[in-house]
């Protein structure tokens, strides 16, 4: 008897996973979205935080008396453009990014730039420093330089395995949640809760076909940044792979959670957002989430895209081994589990 | 010996927010007959055969299938059941045979695939997504579906509503080779025509009461009269007062919505005393129609509307 349950309880499984694959293979936007998006995400943020080497400072100088010696002095420096804005201009070109410091002539002559932007505080520092050099300023020594190049150590090196795990969240939440409100809005998952079908098995197989379209997209992202921007894998392939699957199945156990009571998409949709707003802004996909005051950091690192963000980044750039991202690793298998089992008993059939 | 009961309900009540959908059903249906709940949209006929497909919870009364409970033999019940719901949408992505694959995984035993689309007269169109099927195949279909587990009882949601005459008859066909297996049918809905040809015996719920039980042969025969004749006027207005009630063969009569519609038990004498009786009060009359009685005018008689009305 119980060799027969678990018969048919894989025989389900087998069907239910099969069925699902075959679904959204039929699905020609599902496949561009799951497996285009990343690439061309992955394109533009490549090409806005290409690793910039000689980019120049792009500085205003306000008409005014003094601004001949001023420009003279920005042009003998090299790396400096210089825009004219006149003078009714200057919010507005600091606001829009335009220029990143503007400098009012006079004496003393005046910086004017934003102090929260990163690239306008750099502007203002080179600026300084050409200024107060054209002005007889000499340096106290001259500092030896080694400019950090190699691959491994650039910001698009540490952006793709954010991006990675952003993708798996991103596609396991939206795929797995529409999926299941999609089949309780055509009255499916009351006709399936009408037959003997296991209901572990209907939420198992979607978990399970995630898994195998994991594969795809996964590998679609590594090897799309490793021959366009030269991203390399420092740890195996094998812990990135164990890795990659953890994080689909503790996002495909909180996908089945959030779906599990939902009537309409859009009820659906906005739940998702809810859950996946905080870890887009907190689980360091483009920013290090360290950047977060201390007392925010247990939040932080309790969320399942932060761990796994860690783990990812752990393994691709820093070769760490999966016996040493344990906890990251469990804690990815604990928010799987829980929901899981939570959304086994809440979930709505019909 | 008498027949063994496959279903029961007793006492059973079922209510939502502010409506008494079944209220105090009894009922019962034996092994190997055809049963058919009839009655309008709104009766409670979804709402019965959901309790006693295990779907929903009585909130009182009784629910028996196969002399087990729900509550107690709930895992052992399912796999004996085939249930065909009205409202299901089956994936439009896969196709035919996918869908039937699927569906037969969930049972331990039963029947296979090509068997399945064979017993539904659906094997020309196996590999056709589900989406590209007509009303009517898609409802074979899904009935193939509730066949998958060789089920004792099949349920049977308002399985032709919708359907052209064409699928309708294809199938009832696959329904009658079920019950000539040995199975047992619980089906509803409001065409009358459907019930008398398939069932063995007819449920009239109204208002979530039974107020009806029979072949349908004598719930016709119940009205005590064989015939209707149904008088309707120009202007849409009958002259007024009871003036039917006398006329000879009349068993009974009432007016709604400008008809006067009467039942007859002698309709050579009614018709010519009705055209004179019309003549003499100065009515023109617009159409005069006869039929012979159906389950139609039977639940007319019991609850004063027909069975589309809703």
């Amino acid at each position: 008897m119980a060799d027969r349950h678990a018969s048919t309880f894989l025989a389900s499984l087998r069907e239910l996973t099969l069925a699902r694959i075959r679904e959204f293979l039929r699905e020609p936007e599902a496949v561009f979205w799951v497996f285009g998006f990343p690439v061309i995400m992955t394109i533009a943020l490549g090409i806005a935080f290409r690793s910039r080497t000689d980019e120049p400072v792009i500085v205003a100088v306000e008409r005014a008396a003094g601004a001949e010696a001023v420009r003279a002095a920005l042009e003998a420096a090299t790396g400096f453009v210089v825009r004219d804005v006149p003078a009714t201009g200057v919010e507005r070109a600091l606001r829009d990014g335009v220029v990143q410091v503007v400098i009012v002539p006079g004496t003393p002559a005046t910086y004017r730039y934003d102090p929260a932007r990163a690239d306008s505080q750099v502007a203002r520092l080179a600026v300084d420093r050409a200024l107060q050099q054209a002005a007889g300023r000499r340096d106290a020594f001259t500092p030896r330089e080694d400019a950090v190049r190699a691959v491994g150590s650039r910001y698009i090196d540490w952006l793709v395995p954010g991006l990675l795990g952003m993708n798996i969240m991103g596609t396991g939440m939206w795929s797995t949640s529409f999926a299941i409100v999609t089949a309780r809005t055509r009255k499916l998952l009351k006709r399936f809760a009408a037959t003997p079908m296991p209901r572990a098995a209907y939420l198992a197989s979607l978990i399970g076909s995630r898994l195998a379209f994991l594969v795809l997209e996964g590998v679609v992202l590594v090897a799309f940044a490793w021959l366009s921007f030269d991203v390399v894998v420092h740890g195996s392939l094998a812990a990135l792979a164990v890795v990659s699957l953890l994080g689909a199945l503790a996002f495909g156990g909180i996908a089945l959670l959030v779906a599990s009571r939902a009537k309409t998409v859009e009820g659906v949709s906005g739940l998702l957002n809810l859950v996946m707003l905080p870890m887009w802004v907190f689980s360091g996909v483009f920013f290090a989430s360290s950047n977060f005051p201390e007392t925010m950091q247990p939040f932080v690192q309790a969320l399942p895209l932060t761990a796994l963000n860690d783990a990812l980044r752990g393994v691709m750039n820093d070769g760490q081994t999966l016996a040493s991202l344990w906890r990251e690793l469990a804690l990815l298998a604990g928010w799987g589990g829980v929901s899981f089992v939570a959304a086994l008993r809440l979930f709505r059939w019909s | 010996m008498p027949p063994e009961v496959a279903l029961a309900c007793r006492a059973v009540v079922k209510r939502y927010a502010d409506v008494v959908a079944v209220d105090g059903l009894d009922l019962q249906v034996f092994r190997g007959e055809c049963f058919g709940l009839l009655g309008p949209n709104g009766a409670g006929k979804t709402t019965t055969i959901e309790m006693l497909e295990g779907l929903l919870t009585p909130d009182a009364g009784e629910v028996e299938v196969l002399g087990q409970r729900w509550a107690d033999a709930g895992a052992a019940l399912r796999p004996r059941l085939g249930i065909q719901l009205q409202e299901t949408q089956l994936a439009d992505k896969l196709s035919v045979r996918e869908t039937l694959r699927l569906f037969r995984s969930f049972y331990p035993s039963g029947r296979s695939v090509p068997e399945l689309l064979a017993l539904v007269g659906l094997e020309s169109k196996a590999e056709a997504w589900v989406g590209k099927l007509s009303g009517g195949q898609r409802q074979r279909l899904s009935v193939a579906c509730a066949l998958a587990g060789s089920p004792d009882v099949l349920f049977l949601d308002e399985p032709t509503t919708g359907l052209d005459p064409q699928s309708r008859l294809q199938l009832w066909d696959v329904l009658r080779r079920f019950k000539d297996g040995g199975g047992t049918i619980v089906l509803t809905t409001h065409y009358m025509d459907e019930a008398a040809t398939l069932c063995d015996r007819i449920g009239v719920v109204d208002r979530g009461k039974l107020i009806a039980l029979g072949t349908p042969e004598a719930l016709v025969q119940s009205l005590g009269t064989a015939h209707v004749v149904e008088v309707s006027f120009e202007g849409g207005t009958p002259p007024a007062g009871e003036w039917f009630t006398t006329l000879p063969g009349v068993v009974e009569g009432r007016v709604a919505d400008g008809v006067v519609t009467l039942g007859s038990s002698a309709i050579h004498e009614t018709i010519p005393a009705v055209l004179a009786a019309l003549a003499a009060a100065g009515a023109a009359v617009q159409e005069l129609r006869t039929h012979s009685a159906t389950l139609e005018d039977v639940f007319v008689a019991l609850t004063g509307r027909h069975l589309r009305d809703g």
